[in-house]
C-alpha cells in the first residue's frame, strides 16, 4: 500500500501489536470455552464495577467533569498541530530531547539507538500501553537489550510468557494460585515455599526487582499526559514502580501517543478527578510522578520524549472516528462490557480490547486488519455511560461496520432483503415463504450456506406461527 | 530523520483536519478551586482508608515520634532543608547520598507541599524541606509532616498551589497494587508504610 507524503497513514503490518492471528468470532469461540477464564474475568470485573460505582458516588459533580474532560479533548484535537509544537518547545527548554515517530518502525529504532548510545544493555519498563502497541520490547531484543517490566501485572505477564488481556491490569486474566505458578516456574530466586496471598506475592515481586531497579541506569515510559502550557508529564501508578523507573535512572525515554497532550496545567484538575475514580475505582491512585524535562541533581539527567503517530492521524481523518483519540486509557468500557466480561482481552488481537479496543484499533490499522471487530459488541451501550470522557462508542461502533468489508453473499441477502421490504406484495409472500422454511423444521441449525457465516454467532429468531399481517386481517 | 519526520506528522494531522472542526469552550461547572474549605477530618478518614497512620503532633513531637518509627536501631534520613526544630537526634542528612544509604534508612522524615482532603493525598514538590525524590523512595518508613495550612479540599484547589516547574510526586497512601484479582493490596515497591504526623494549628 502506498501512501502520499503528509496525508494521514494507518500503522504499518509486520510491528507491533494491533492485529490478531484470528478473526474475533473465532478467538472469542476459543475463549468462551475456557471457564477457569470466565470466573476470573467475573471475580475482577464485579469487583472493579463496585469500586469504582462507590468513589464516583461520592463526587457531586461528576457529570459536570465528565463534560469538561470530553470538551478538553475535543479541543485537544482541533489544534493538536499547535499544542505539540509548544509541548515540543517546553520539553526543550527544560532541559528535554524530543523526537518525532512516524510509526512503530520509527519508534522502535529510536528508542533503540538512545539505548545503545547509553551503552546499557538492559532498561527497566513502566507499564506502558504505547509501547506495547509498537512492540517495543520485541525491538529492543532484536537489538540485544533486555527490557525488564517492572508493573506487576506485566511482569506476571512476562514471566509467564503471555499476552496482555487489560489495558490496566494486563495479568486479570490469572487469578492468584496461576500467579504463584508463574513465579515459581519462572522468578529466579524464588521462595519454593511462596503461597498464594496477594500480599506475599506483591513481596516476591517487590524482592526481586529492587536489585534491578538499583543497578539499571536506562528506563522506558509511557505518559498518561503531557501538558503543552508547562511541558509537564506525568505518570500515574500504583505500586511504585513508576517512581523507581522515573527516578533512579540516568537516562528517561518516554514513548507517548500524540493524542497525550492538554492544553494547560490547569486541565489536569479534571483529568486527576476521573481517571483513577473510572479506572482503579479509587479515590486517587496511589502515586501520580510528574516532571518538567530536567531537574538537575534531582532524578534522570537525561530525557527523551518520542511522540508517537502509527496511525493516529488516520483516527484523527475520520471525523466520526477520531473520538477514539479522547480515550484515557482507564478501561471503565472494558470492564462494563458484556462482552470482554466473557472472552476476555485475548480475543480482540490487538492490545487494545474491549469496547474501545473494538473502535481504536480497526482505525488505527485500517478497517481491513480488523474488520471483525466493530461487530465485537452487542450495541448495549453500558461503555458509553461508564466512560469518564463521554466516548460515544456504540454510535462509532455502527460506523466502522459500515466501513467494514462485507461477503458478496451478505450484501446480496441485503440488497435482496432492501428489494423485497420496499415492495408490499412480495414482503407479503416472503412471510409466506418463512412460514414454510419453518415447518420444515431447520429450527435452532442456523442457515444454510452462503449465510451460514451469519447465523454462526446469533441464533436464528423463531418465526411466529401467524405474522402480524395475517392476524390483523383475520381480526 | 527525525525532523523530517517532524514535519511528516505535523502534515498528516493537518491533512486529518481538513474539516476545521469548531469546538465550543470548554464548560468547567465542576466545583472550581476555592468551592469549599479544607476539612481535616475528611483528610484523616481518607488517609486512614488507605492505610496511612495518622497523628496529631505538636512542633516539639514530630522528632521523637519520627524517632520511635523508624524503629530500634533505624536511622531518620531528613531533607537538608528540614526544620531543625524536627530533626531526631543522629538524623542523617541526605547530602548526595548513595541508593544503598538511602534504602538501609529505618525512615525518612520530610513536610509537604500541599495535602488534599477529598482524595487523601499528600503532594511533594521537592523543596529544600522535602529533598529529592530518591529520599521518599527506597526507606520503607516515610513519616511526613503537614501543617493544618497546607491542607486543601479539593483537587483543583491542589492544583492552582503547585508548580508544574518542579518535580511533583502525589501521594495517596503507602505503595499498593490491585493487579491481583483487582483487589487493593499495599506494599510493593515504594515506602510500605506512610505515617502523617498533623501538626497542632
Amino acid at each position: 500500500m502506498t501512501t502520499f507524503l503528509g496525508m494521514p497513514a494507518t500503522a504499518p503490518r509486520g510491528v507491533g501489536h494491533l492485529r490478531g492471528d484470528q478473526p474475533f468470532p473465532r478467538a472469542a469461540h476459543d475463549a468462551l470455552g475456557n471457564s477457569q477464564l470466565r470466573r476470573n474475568l467475573r471475580h475482577a470485573t464485579t469487583t472493579i464495577r463496585g469500586k469504582s460505582g462507590r468513589v464516583i458516588a461520592e463526587l457531586p459533580d461528576w457529570q459536570r467533569l465528565r463534560d469538561a474532560g470530553s470538551a478538553i479533548k475535543a479541543d485537544v484535537m482541533s489544534r493538536l498541530p499547535d499544542l505539540l509544537v509548544q509541548l515540543e518547545s517546553r520539553v526543550t527548554e527544560a532541559g528535554g530531547v524530543v523526537h518525532w515517530a512516524a510509526d512503530a518502525n520509527e519508534a522502535n529504532r529510536i528508542v533503540t539507538d538512545l539505548v545503545r548510545q547509553t551503552g546499557s544493555e538492559r532498561v527497566i519498563k513502566v507499564k506502558s500501553m504505547a509501547t506495547q502497541e509498537i512492540g517495543l520490547n520485541e525491538a529492543l531484543e532484536d537489538g540485544g537489550i533486555t527490557p525488564v517490566e517492572t508493573d506487576l501485572a506485566e511482569l506476571i505477564v512476562q514471566l509467564g510468557d503471555d499476552k496482555p488481556s487489560h489495558i490496566l491490569v494486563p495479568a486479570i486474566h490469572r487469578n492468584r494460585s496461576e500467579i504463584r505458578e508463574i513465579f515459581l516456574r519462572a522468578m529466579p530466586g524464588v521462595d519454593p515455599f511462596l503461597s498464594d496471598d496477594p500480599p506475599a506475592l506483591a513481596a516476591a515481586a517487590r524482592r526481586y526487582l529492587r536489585e534491578t531497579f538499583l543497578s539499571t541506569s536506562v528506563a522506558v515510559s509511557g505518559a498518561n499526559f503531557a501538558i503543552a502550557e508547562t511541558g509537564t508529564l506525568g505518570v500515574v501508578e500504583s505500586e511504585g514502580n513508576g517512581r523507581m523507573c522515573l527516578t533512579l535512572p540516568d537516562t528517561l525515554i518516554t514513548v507517548m501517543g500524540i493524542e497525550k497532550v492538554l492544553p494547560t496545567w490547569r486541565d489536569l484538575e479534571v483529568f486527576l478527578q476521573l481517571l483513577p475514580r473510572a479506572s482503579t475505582g479509587e479515590r486517587m491512585n496511589p502515586y501520580t510522578t510528574m516532571w518538567t524535562g530536567v531537574t538537575p541533581g534531582d532524578g534522570p539527567q537525561n530525557f527523551h520524549l518520542v511522540l508517537l503517530d502509527n496511525g493516529r492521524s488516520a483516527v484523527l481523518a475520520d471525523t466520526v472516528g477520531r473520538q477514539a483519540l479522547h480515550c484515557i486509557r482507564c478501561s471503565a468500557c472494558l470492564n462494563v462490557c458484556p462482552v470482554y466480561e466473557r472472552t476476555g482481552g485475548h480475543a480482540y488481537g490487538s492490545v487494545y480490547p474491549g469496547p474501545i479496543g473494538a473502535v481504536l484499533s480497526p482505525q488505527l490499522t485500517g478497517i481491513e486488519d480488523n474488520a471483525s471487530l466493530p461487530y465485537a459488541s452487542s450495541l448495549c451501550g453500558a461503555c458509553f455511560d461508564a466512560c469518564p470522557v463521554k466516548i460515544d462508542i456504540p454510535s462509532m461502533l455502527v460506523h466502522l461496520r459500515n466501513k467494514a468489508p462485507h461477503s458478496p453473499a451478505e450484501r446480496a441477502a441485503m440488497a435482496a432483503a432492501a428489494y423485497t421490504m420496499s415492495r408490499p406484495r412480495l414482503y407479503a409472500s416472503a412471510q409466506r415463504a418463512v412460514k414454510m422454511a419453518r415447518i420444515a423444521g431447520r429450527r435452532g441449525r442456523g442457515l444454510p450456506p452462503p449465510l451460514s457465516g451469519w447465523t454462526a454467532g446469533r441464533d436464528l429468531p423463531e418465526f411466529p406461527k401467524q405474522t402480524f399481517r395475517d392476524w390483523w386481517a383475520q381480526r | 530523520m527525525t525532523s523530517s519526520s517532524r514535519e511528516l506528522i505535523l502534515d498528516r494531522i493537518r491533512a486529518a483536519l481538513r474539516d476545521a472542526p469548531i469546538v465550543g469552550e470548554v464548560p468547567r461547572e465542576y466545583r472550581p478551586a476555592g468551592t469549599d474549605s479544607a476539612d481535616l477530618d475528611v483528610l484523616i478518614d481518607r488517609l486512614v482508608d488507605y492505610k496511612a497512620e495518622v497523628y496529631r503532633v505538636s512542633a516539639g513531637e514530630v522528632a521523637a515520634t519520627a524517632a520511635r518509627l523508624a524503629g530500634e536501631g533505624g536511622a531518620v534520613l531528613v531533607p537538608p532543608g528540614l526544620p531543625m526544630e524536627w530533626r531526631p537526634e543522629g538524623a542523617l542528612t541526605d547530602d548526595g547520598l548513595a541508593p544503598d544509604r538511602i534504602a538501609s534508612a529505618g525512615a525518612v522524615l520530610t513536610a509537604a507541599a500541599v495535602a488534599v482532603a477529598e482524595t487523601g493525598t499528600i503532594v511533594l514538590d521537592a523543596s529544600p524541606d522535602q529533598g529529592r525524590r530518591i529520599i521518599t523512595l527506597l526507606p520503607d518508613v516515610h513519616v511526613c509532616v503537614l501543617r493544618p495550612d497546607q491542607v486543601v479540599a479539593s483537587v483543583p484547589d491542589a492544583i492552582a498551589r503547585l508548580d508544574p516547574r518542579r518535580p511533583l510526586t502525589w501521594i495517596s497512601g503507602p505503595s499498593a497494587t490491585s493487579d491481583i484479582e483487582l483487589n487493593r493490596v499495599e506494599g510493593v515497591h515504594g515506602p510500605r508504610h506512610l505515617h502523617v504526623l498533623i501538626l497542632d494549628s
